[in-house]
Parts: structure tokens; sequence; C-alpha cells
């Protein structure tokens, strides 16, 4: 029944919309078809997950073909019977759908070769997991009233936490799942209520009603602080981010790239749809806040980030940096929206969709790649590997360029949102407030200071785990990935060359969101394809092409010059051992060694546990723990007091029958004096 | 994009390429002086970069090729540097390739080359100067922006060249935020470039290394390259300096090449004046523990944003 309607319904719109409703489907369809025979590796793996990923790359083309149109809007009479699902298709939408396509496809097409008959769920049940997750990423991303809105989020949300609970037989992961659930839920109340405050009384629950209300008073302002609270527990905001460290890891690898890369961003997107978009108006300080806020986030995240010693918490940290950075970029842009600059507006909004799709790309490549390391050696301690780069020549290779990338790095794509963003704070002194002139400075030297660390945070993982020697024998035996495992590698691998390499075709492309929120664009007459400069080519530009293409041919010209001029003589021997012969790998730095100046300057950031052996120990033993404080500070006194209030409560329940009917009888005593 | 374009920018390569090693050796030749030594010859440099190119490389067994293109990589990035950076001419067809901040970001990319490829052996020494190298580095970065910060409110620009243009169309005149920015970019500098008192370039105590611990492993024409490059790094610090603070004789307008050779004693000139007060530095101040540094930096970044504000209260 509800399918012949849909199918009534496609029809006037086999537009973009209408493929992007179709693609869903097709997600959801796939994830069925794995209950079929949810056993068979080859048909959940190879058939429907490649079929997965086609949908993911038609979702991708459908929707960069719709960032230059205009919205499109479609009711589809699902759901109850007087709340039909409002979809649209706007430039907003279509960008964050591109990302979800084109991550999905690379994430799909690894997932194909990645998971493995021991793996406790059966791969039919994770298909259908998996696959429902995409599609209501998708859905969040086309609602176009806050019924869908939610039961998309909600879907989403309860996906991803089944998919986070694969291995639910380990304690840990199932508390992380429920940490997850509990945070995503809070997160959830939050929208709901900024959903609530942004009908303004009429009830009218449709997006397109809610961009019509004028909220009067504090209303707007309430209405932005629930959604950066609701969203930003999605996204990892300060101080709710306590359960992304905890989650991420648990989960498999492919799901951890696509949590890190595509969900992290459907809140991004809410942020900047509820912000933007459904709000009729900024007020500066919402932009003050959320650089604020951002900032602290992306400090906090790369600090802790450092001391890691598990890849993928290490990862998911480097996530929180992220996501700082990128509520940095949009906090900028309020502020200087809400000033009528709106050039500076549309650079630090740019820099921010930038950066959402670099992050997709990079970490998703990174955790791919952990994936394969996972694979490969079982091991996902810092302190048990090393040396991979000679057993997993392709991994490491293509991790290397991820590495790179996320570091910040000319010519890779993470550097030129990271200076699209300094761009907009550079020029910032403009503004009328003396006040934000004098904070922003220091807030792009706090920008640059986490990037810094960035840089630091993957040397030391990309050098613990691929360079060095291998610090257990058994790493002798490591395999490199798949086929397949390769192939989304490299898909991942080449997104961030071309990302980086081709600044101003993509720019041209976000165009479309930033004509559509801040109402400017970054089309300037100075810049040519090869030359990115968004304000004008005399106050600044970039040209990554050059520097690629320099760098590469001095490099060549070196390597023939030296060889034809001198010689290509090359000796092996053994790496010198400082006159002390008897080294181990042991010996190497390992992640805590790595972390230990970080720890040692920042140490009022960290609570640290530490072990310090005496010389006299005949055992000795080295300890250091560093945890996160919020735990401490917030997370464990609201546990308790929950608990105590739970308990106070509690003393009502005495299981006896006459105390319950007493408890009847005094409730309808009360509702009888209050209706009488 | 002309030919003459082409030919003034290899030629300042070129001249950047040739420079760098006399300035370090005129470094430490004044500093012979200052401290009552008699002095190298000017151009050891030169003799030690072509006497490791004819040694054979001998390189540890579990190298990966990630240790033996660093040296090429790391050359390279600090070639392209001194293609960008105007030290002879602003008008150069890439000049405006990078910005400061991509200057810097380029800088970025080599040091995390040779700190990967320093830990790339699996040896104590090679991860432990690994670590500090981004140590350094990460506390350096905020207070270079700092600098390039002030500097480009002045001009309104992060294009060396135009800053460079900027200024000297001004007249001459001392800008206080300026002179914050000037004694914050040479801490800053002295960090960057390994030299006292972070890191002693002449240091052979394992210990105590930073720069020297990365290249221990290395050996002939790829530990001639990287001396190189770690000249060049310095030249093309010292020209950023120059650029931002003393952007006199810099050749502007369209650049031919006798626009270049005639810019070039100017350069020389300053550079040695330059090199002299960096081996004066040098003399005068002793290497101070690492964990000492992020006082040094942070006093760099405070600096830096004393020259800001100045320049926001005072517009100057």
């Amino acid at each position: 029944m509800a399918g012949s309607h849909a199918a009534s319904c496609w029809r006037p719109v086999i537009s973009a919309l209408g493929l992007v409703v179709v693609s869903i489907v097709a997600w959801l369809a796939i994830g069925a078809l794995g209950l079929v025979r949810p056993r068979n590796l080859t048909y959940v793996g190879r058939v429907l997950f490649s079929a997965g990923a086609l949908v993911g790359l038609l979702l991708a083309g459908v929707a960069l073909s719709a960032l230059g149109q205009g919205a499109q809007t479609a009711v589809l009479p699902l759901g109850l019977p007087d709340l039909p699902f409002h979809l649209r298709l706007d430039g907003l939408s279509a960008f964050f759908l591109f990302l979800l396509g084109a991550t999905a496809a690379g994430i799909s097409i690894f997932s194909a070769g990645y998971f493995r008959a021991s793996d406790g769920a059966a791969p039919g049940l994770l298909c259908l997991q998996y696959h429902t997750f995409l599609a209501a990423m998708a859905f969040v991303l086309i609602a176009d009233d806050a019924f869908v809105f939610m039961i998309a989020w909600e879907t989403m949300a309860l996906a991803s936490f089944f998919l986070v609970t694969t291995d639910h037989r380990i304690p840990e992961i199932r508390r992380a799942g429920f940490l997850y659930l509990l945070i995503a839920h809070l997160g959830a109340l939050s929208i709901l209520l900024c959903f609530g405050v942004l009908q303004g009384g009429s009830g009218d629950y449709t997006f397109g009603a809610m961009r019509t209300v004028i909220l009067q008073g504090a209303w707007p302002s309430t209405a932005f602080l629930l959604a950066l609270a609701g969203f930003g527990a999605k996204a990892g905001l300060l101080p709710l981010h306590i359960w992304l460290p905890e989650a991420h890891p648990a989960a498999p690898s492919p799901v951890s790239a696509l949590m890190s890369g595509v969900m992290l961003k459907t809140a991004i997107y809410g942020l900047l749809r509820v912000t933007f978009d459904l709000l009729s108006g900024q007020i500066w300080w919402w932009g003050v806040i959320a650089l604020v806020v951002g900032l602290a986030t992306a400090l906090f995240g790369v600090l802790f980030a450092t001391v890691q010693t598990d890849m993928k918490r290490l990862l998911a940290y480097s996530s929180i940096e992220n996501i700082g950075i990128i509520v940095a970029a949009i906090g900028l842009a309020i502020l200087f929206k809400t000033y009528g600059k709106t050039l500076l507006a549309a650079i630090a909004l740019t820099a921010a969709l930038y950066h959402c799709l670099n992050h997709a790309f990079f970490k998703s490549l990174l955790f791919l790649a952990t994936g394969s390391v996972l694979h490969a050696t079982k091991e996902r301690s810092l302190g048990k590997l090393g040396g991979l780069i000679h057993r997993m020549p392709w991994v490491a290779w293509l991790a290397l360029v991820g590495t790179l990338a996320i570091a910040g790095l000319p010519p890779l794509n993470g550097f030129v949102s990271e200076w699209l963003l300094l761009q907009a704070f550079l020029f910032t002194p403009s503004l009328p407030q003396s006040f934000i002139n004098m904070l922003v400075p220091l807030a792009a030297a706090a920008l640059v200071l986490a990037a810094a660390l960035a840089a630091y945070v993957m040397v030391k993982f990309y050098g613990v785990v691929f360079l060095g020697r291998p610090r257990e024998p058994n790493l002798a035996y490591a395999h490199d990935a798949g086929r397949l495992e390769r192939a989304a590698l490299v898909w991942f691998a080449a997104g961030c060359v071309l990302l980086g390499l081709f600044p101003v075709q993509v720019i041209a492309n976000l165009d479309a969101v930033n004509a559509m929120l801040i109402g400017a664009t970054l089309d300037r007459p100075g810049m040519s394809w090869w030359l990115l400069a968004p304000i004008d080519t005399h106050r600044a530009s970039y040209s990554p092409l050059i520097v690629l293409v320099v760098t590469v041919a001095v490099f060549l010209l070196t390597v023939q010059v030296v060889h034809r001029f001198y010689h290509g003589r090359l000796r092996r021997g053994p790496a010198w051992d400082c006159g002390f012969p008897s080294q181990t790998p042991r010996m190497q730095d390992t992640a805590e060694g790595f972390g230990q100046p970080i720890r040692q300057i920042f140490e009022q950031f960290f609570r640290i546990e530490r072990e310090l052996p005496t010389p006299f120990d005949v055992a000795p033993r080295y300890f250091v723990r560093a945890e996160d404080p919020f735990w401490y500070w917030l997370y464990l006194p609201i546990a308790r007091a929950a608990d105590w209030a739970a308990r106070r409560v509690g003393l009502i329940q005495q299981g006896r029958i006459s105390i319950y009917l007493m408890y009847s009888f005094l409730t309808l005593l009360a509702l009888l004096y209050f209706v009488r | 994009m002309t030919v003459s374009g082409f030919i003034s920018q290899i030629l300042q390569l070129a001249i950047a390429l040739l420079l760098a090693p006399l300035l370090l050796g005129w470094v430490n030749q004044c500093r012979a002086w200052l401290q009552n030594k008699s002095a190298p010859s000017l151009l050891l440099p030169y003799r030690t970069i072509r006497k490791l190119f004819n040694k054979d490389a001998v390189v540890a067994e579990n190298a990966s090729p990630v240790f033996r293109i660093m040296p090429y990589v790391v050359f390279s990035a600090m070639a392209l540097a001194a293609a960008i950076v105007p030290s002879l001419a602003t008008d150069l067809p890439f000049g405006r390739a990078a910005d400061a901040i991509a200057l810097v970001g380029l800088f970025a990319l080599a040091r995390v080359f040779i700190a990967l490829a320093a830990m790339d052996l699996g040896t104590a020494f090679g991860s432990m100067g690994a670590r500090r190298e981004m140590f350094i580095g990460f506390l350096a970065e905020p207070a270079l922006l700092m600098v390039l910060f002030t500097a480009s409110l002045i001009s309104g620009s992060t294009l060396l060249p135009t800053i460079v243009e900027t200024i000297n169309q001004r007249d001459l005149a001392i800008y206080p935020s300026l002179a914050f920015a000037g004694v914050a970019f040479t801490m800053v500098s002295l960090a960057e470039n390994a030299r006292i008192p972070i890191d002693n370039p002449a240091t052979h105590l394992e210990l105590t290394m930073i720069h020297e611990a990365m290249i221990l492993e290395y050996s002939a024409r790829h530990l001639a390259l990287i001396e190189w490059a770690s000249a060049l790094k310095l030249f093309n610090y010292s020209c950023i300096g120059l650029a931002l603070f003393m952007p006199f004789g810099i050749a502007q307008g369209s650049a031919d090449a006798s626009a270049i050779l005639g810019a070039t004693p100017v350069l020389i000139v300053k550079l040695a004046v330059g090199g002299l007060a960096l081996a004066l530095i040098e003399t005068l101040s002793a290497k101070m523990r690492i964990f000492r540094a992020p006082e040094f930096l942070g006093t760099a970044f405070l600096l830096a944003v004393l020259g800001m504000l100045v320049n926001l209260l005072l517009g100057s």
C-alpha cells in the first residue's frame, strides 16, 4: 500500500530528489536482502556491499548535479494521516548528500572485502544495520519537516548503536554503546526542543513554516543554543564529546569510518540548517560562542589525541579536533554575517564545508587503514605495532597520504580548508567591535596551535604504526590489505589529493551553498583555474598545483643530477647502535613516550595517574595514564546524583499491594481536588 | 608568465641555492671570530657538500623508502620556498603560488618528513629527535603566525611580494608593531632553524640534539642534500625576515635578469649583517633545556601578540 503511494508520488519528481529517494530505497532493499542468506560472506560482502557502493556513487553524482540547481520539494503520503513526509533537496542538502555518497561508496567497497566469517554477528545482519544507517543519514539530509527529521535522526542513532555494539559480548563495548545511546538521546531531546521553539506557536512543524516564523525576544537565541547543544552532542563538541572516544574504537573499522566521516557531518548539517536557514537572523554573540566552543573542542581533542595509546582512540580524538575546527569556522561565519561582511562570511563558511569534505575523506582513509592493520595484526595498541611499511606497503603508503592531509600540509586537502579559515581570521580587523577584533586573532593562534599539534599527533600515529622496527615478533607475519580494501583506500587517497590540488573547482561547487546561506559567493575575478585567491590576488593567493609540480620537478631533477654527476652507489649496513650493541625494538619511542612532552607541559589539562618505580624496586613497573578530566568534573558527579535521586524515588516502591492501592487512592483524591 | 619571468625565477632560485651554504659559512666564521677561535674557511660548507656527494651512501638494513626519499623531498620543498620568497624580486611567476601562510605550511611539510624519516629506522635517538622537533615546531608555529598577522595588518596582505611593495611605497618610518614582531620573528627563526638557544648545530652529544639526532643515520649524498636544505631553510627564513622588516633593494615591477643581478649585492650585504647578528646571538646565549623552550617560544608569541595589539590600538 505504502509502496504504491510512494510510486505514484515519484512520477512527478523523477528529478534529482526522486533519484535521492530511489537511492535511499535501494539502500534499504540491499539491507533487507542481507537477511536472505545472512551467513553467506560472498553474497553479502561481494554482492550486496558492492551494490551499496554503486548506490553511493549514484547518490554522489545526483547530489553533485543538484548542487547548482534550485531547491526541489516533494511530499510523500507516508507517516501519520495528517502529517505527510516533506522532503526537500537544496544546495546545503546536496552538498552533504555528495559527501555521504562519495564517502559511503569507498567505505562500502572496503566493507565488501573486510568482514570475515569469524566476526561474531552474522554478516547479513551487519549489512542490514549498515545500509539502514546509510539510508537514515540520507533521509536526515532531505527531511523538510521536524517529524521526518526526528524519525530519520533516531533511526540513524539506533542503527549506529547496533553497529557500535557488534561485538556486544565484550563488556567495554556494551558500556560504550550505552554511553553513545545516552548522549545521542540527550542531544535528540535538545533538538526536539529546538524545533519546538522554532515553530513559534504556529503548530506547523514543516521547515517551510519555520522559515517564515519570526521569533521574538530571547527565543531565537534559545533555539540556537538548543541546536548547538543538540547537534553538538552528536558532533562531539565539548563537553558532550565523551561518547566519541569510546564508541569509535568499539565499532568495526568501516563503521568507525562512517560514523566519524559522515555521521558527525550530519550534525554539522543540522547546525547549519537551523542557524542559517530556519532562523531568520543571527546575533553576533552566537558566533563568539560557537567560535570559543569550537576552538576549545579542537584544542582539547588534539591534546588528548597526543597521549592516546590506542590507534582508533587517537583517531577518535582527532575527529573531535576536526569537528572543533569546523564549528569554529561556522562561528566565524556567523560573526561576519551579522556584521555584514558577507565575503568573509562566505570564506569562513567555505572553510567549514571544505573541512567537512576533507575530514570525511582523510578520516575515512585512516580509519579504514587501521581496519586493515587490525585485520593483519589483531592489534590496536600502538605499543605493539611498528614497521608495518615493510609488510603492508599499500596500506602504509596510502595512509601516508591521509596522514599528511590530516596534518594540514600542502599540497593536500587539509591545508586548503585551514588556509581559507586563516584567511578569514586574518582579515577580521574590520569589525566594528574592538573587543572582537582582539579576540579573533588570538582565536587564530589557537587554531594554528591545534593544527600544529595535529601534525605532532599524526607523526606519532604514522611513525609508531608504520615506521620503525616491529615491536612484536608476530608482526612479521602481517599481510597487506586485499584488493577491495586497497581499492577503497586508493579512492580516499585520490580524493585527498584531488581536493587538495583543485580548490578552485571545489569552491565553485560550494558557492551554491554560500549563495544560499550567506548571500555571497567566492567567485572572484582574479581567480584562475589554478590560483586560489578568495579575496583578490593582491591580498592572498595559493596554488597547490604549482607547489606540487615544482616540488616534483625539483625532486626528479635532483635525483637525476645527483646520480648523473656523482654516483648512485649505496651500501646496506646495520643502523648505528651508539656503541650499545644489544638494542631491541622495545627501545624505540613508544606512543606514551611520544606524548610525554605534551603531557608534561599541558599537565593541568589531563587527569594523570602515574606509578613511578624507585631505584630499589625489585620488579620496577612504570605506569602512566592520562584521563579525560570531564569524567571526573562533570559526568561522574551527574551519574552519582542521578543514582542518589533514583534511590530516593525508589523508596516509594515498597512491593506491597496495599501501599500501591494507597498511592492510587491518594492520587484520586488529589485529582478530585483539582477537578472539583 | 613570460619567458623572461621564468628566467628571472630560475635565476633567483639558482642564486639562492648558491648563496645558502655561503650564509652558513659566514655565520660560522663570525661566530668563530666572536669566540676568539680561528675561523674555518668561508667556503667550508661547499667543500663539505662536495665531499659528501662523492662518498658511498650507507643506508640501514631496515630502512624503508621513506628514509631514502626524505632528503630529496625536503630539498625540493626548500628550493620551492626559495623560489617563492621575494629575496631578489617581487614580480616572479611563482611568487603568488604561496603566501606566507602557505610557506609556513611548506616548512611544516619538510619538518614532518624529516621527523617521519627519523622514526623510520626505529633507533632510540631518531625517534627522540623526531619527538623534540615536532615539539618545537608546534610551539613555534602560533608565534610565527602572529608575526605574519602583524605584518599583514600593515599591508593588508599575506603575500610577501605585496608586503614588500607596500612597505617600500611608504616613507621610511619605524612601526612599533613591526619592532615587536621583528624580535618575535627572530626568536622563532632561531627555534625553527635549530640554532642556539634551542638547539646547537655544532653539538656532538646525542642527548641534547634535536635536529642532529634526526639525521644521525644519514650519510653521503643524502646527508649532503639535508645539509644543503638546512642551509636553504636558514636562507629562506632570513629572506622572509628581510622581506617583512627590511624590504629595501628588492627589485620591483617587471623583473628581468639584470634587475635580479642588480638586487643581489644588496641582498648579500643584508644577509651579511643578519648573519653577524645571528652569530652574536649564538655567542651571547647558552643552549637551554628542552623544557625551557615553551617559555622561550611563549615569550616570542606574547611579543608578537603585543605587536599586533599595538597595531590595532595605535594603527601603526
